[in-house]
């Protein structure tokens, strides 16, 4: 059979986010797919270095709306290692609890969205109604249901009352309830084990070599979680088991989420139990120390590391961030191989993928490594439209600063 | 062999139930007490620090002096990513969050509002 290579995006309607895929098939079968990823690069990383530690707090925070607490919670963390700050034990308990409660509606959407791209709509209807439990809850606890904000530097912002545990116990309960409904769907509906079973599958040894990260690793038997293996804010002083599959497909992806869902009530309950009482912050400088550091944190979708370095200001000198789904693209090349076309869509939704925290800019212009700045960045985007799109951005750029106002 | 449609008879208790949505904008959510929505200033106590100007992650605030240690604010509701860092950042409680979240504007000039300080209380212009 002829081989035809279809392109699928950067705008395609399984898509939530425009990245590329080459795949080469061969009838329905998949032979081969490359992915390309850089369509939603947002220069976030050297946008940090234009501002103050704390103005970047909010900047990185917003990097994924999922995964918000935990990019600012690696960012603080960085940061408070390099000052050296001593951050308060209830401050820790704080951020585990929320960093928990993150994952449960993070894992409660991806159960909807696998639902609606197996075709499954009721799954996803029921599931986000339940997240509902988990967002408001969140509101309650933070101030809003998306970017939290309660992280700061040196501690958290808001502390938590006593009325607010016994509404989050009482959460926990229908949640967890709920969860157990789901567990026994995805358990043994079989119109769901029959779609999901065998598609996408990749090897134990193919994970570890492709470094798959998070619950894609975990569904193929790779025991790999930051929380467990390298703990940070309060996860060394809970119990918890990490959650592995050995069916090493989607099948095994998603029985890993909703597993980890019913441990994430556990670390919850734990949590809430053994708050220990105390301040909440501690006074952070404004003017961070020379020095640099790398934190890691176990986002819902997998390890999200960051890199600062510090140069004594207020502002960091480089921030470097690496989500987790850059280390699960390389994952989804190797799942689809000798799958269906039509399996693309739950194959790449099966690593919750988040393609605009993962594009970051690479490639070095020019033919020398060399520094550019704010300013020869921007001369160099203005000529290189110029010469080869004939695009003129003064005009553009008069008409934003009349929109903007005088600024 | 099994029988698929595990989800139907839940499906069909819920069909009796009320709606989970609520029938915005008749029935409007209660926020909660740390909500973090509009931003109010307070002119009496503001002491013209500029903490908030210097950690505003957005660039949506100026503090202008008008006076003899008299200040007032001008905001940039459009530009406001409602982190509340403002309200942490300020020393003397000038800045509140309040729970007010219908923030839609038809046009962009409604979104810039400032707050003057005056001799019978603050004067909001736009006004609300």
């Amino acid at each position: 059979m002829s081989r035809v290579t279809i392109p699928l995006g950067p705008q395609h309607p399984a898509l939530k986010e425009p990245a590329n895929f080459s795949i080469t098939v061969a009838g329905e079968k998949i032979l081969s797919t490359s992915s390309r990823l850089g369509y939603n690069h947002r220069g976030m990383e050297k946008a940090c270095e234009e501002r103050t530690y704390i103005q970047d707090m909010y900047l990185l925070e917003r990097i994924c709306g999922i995964c918000s607490h935990s990019h600012s919670t690696a960012f603080v963390q960085t940061v408070e290692e390099i000052a050296g700050l001593d951050v308060p034990r209830r401050a820790l308990y704080i951020r585990t609890l929320i960093g928990e409660l993150e994952r449960i509606h993070s894992h409660l959407l991806w159960l909807g969205v696998a639902g609606h791209e197996i075709g499954f709509d009721t799954l996803l209807m029921y599931s986000w109604r339940d997240r509902e439990v988990v967002m408001d809850l969140l509101a309650l606890l933070c101030g809003n249901r998306v970017n939290y904000g309660i992280n700061t530097i040196g501690g958290v912002r808001r502390d938590i009352t006593a009325e607010q545990i016994a509404g989050a116990l009482r959460d926990m309960d229908i949640l967890e309830e709920r969860t157990r409904y789901y567990i026994d769907i995805a358990t043994s509906e079989p119109s769901f084990i029959a779609r999901l079973a065998g598609v996408g599958y990749i090897s134990r040894e193919d994970a570890v070599r492709l470094q798959a990260v998070g619950p894609t690793g975990r569904g193929s038997n790779v025991a790999i979680d930051i929380r467990a293996t390298d703990p940070y804010a309060a996860y060394g002083e809970v119990d918890f088991k990490v959650i592995t599959d050995s069916h090493c497909d989607v099948y095994g992806r998603a029985v890993v989420r909703l597993l980890e869902l019913m441990e994430s009530y556990r670390i919850v309950r734990q949590v809430l139990k053994e708050m220990p009482d105390g301040p909440v912050t501690v006074k952070a400088p404004r003017k961070i120390p020379a020095g640099e550091a790398v934190s890691r944190v176990e986002a819902p979708r997998g390890e999200d590391v960051h890199y600062v370095k510090g140069n004594g200001s207020d502002k960091p000198e480089r921030v470097r961030v690496r989500a987790s789904t850059m280390a699960n693209i390389q994952a989804v090349n190797k799942m689809m191989e000798n799958n269906n076309l039509a399996d693309v869509p739950i194959i790449i939704a099966a690593i919750d993928p988040c393609f605009s925290c993962t594009d970051r800019c690479v490639r070095v212009i020019g033919g020398k490594r060399e520094d550019l700045g704010w300013r020869d960045l921007r001369r160099h985007g203005i000529s290189w439209y110029r010469k080869h799109w004939g695009i003129d951005f003064g005009e553009l750029n008069r008409k934003l600063h009349s929109l903007r106002g005088e600024r | 062999m099994k029988i698929p449609g595990k989800m139907a008879k839940e499906v069909l208790r819920h069909s009796l139930k009320p709606p989970a949505t609520l029938n915005y904008p008749y029935v409007k959510p209660e926020m909660p007490d740390n909500f973090r929505g509009k931003i109010v200033f307070d002119p009496v106590r503001c002491i013209g620090c500029r903490m908030c100007v210097k950690d505003c992650p957005a660039l949506a605030i100026e503090i202008a002096a008008v006076g003899d240690k008299k200040f007032e604010a001008r905001f940039y509701l459009d530009r406001c990513i409602y982190c509340a860092q403002c309200v942490d950042s300020c020393p003397k409680d000038a800045l509140l969050n309040t729970k007010e979240y219908e923030l839609a504007q038809i046009d962009r000039q409604n979104h810039r509002i400032t707050f003057h300080a005056h001799a019978d209380g603050v004067v909001v212009d736009p006004a609300p």
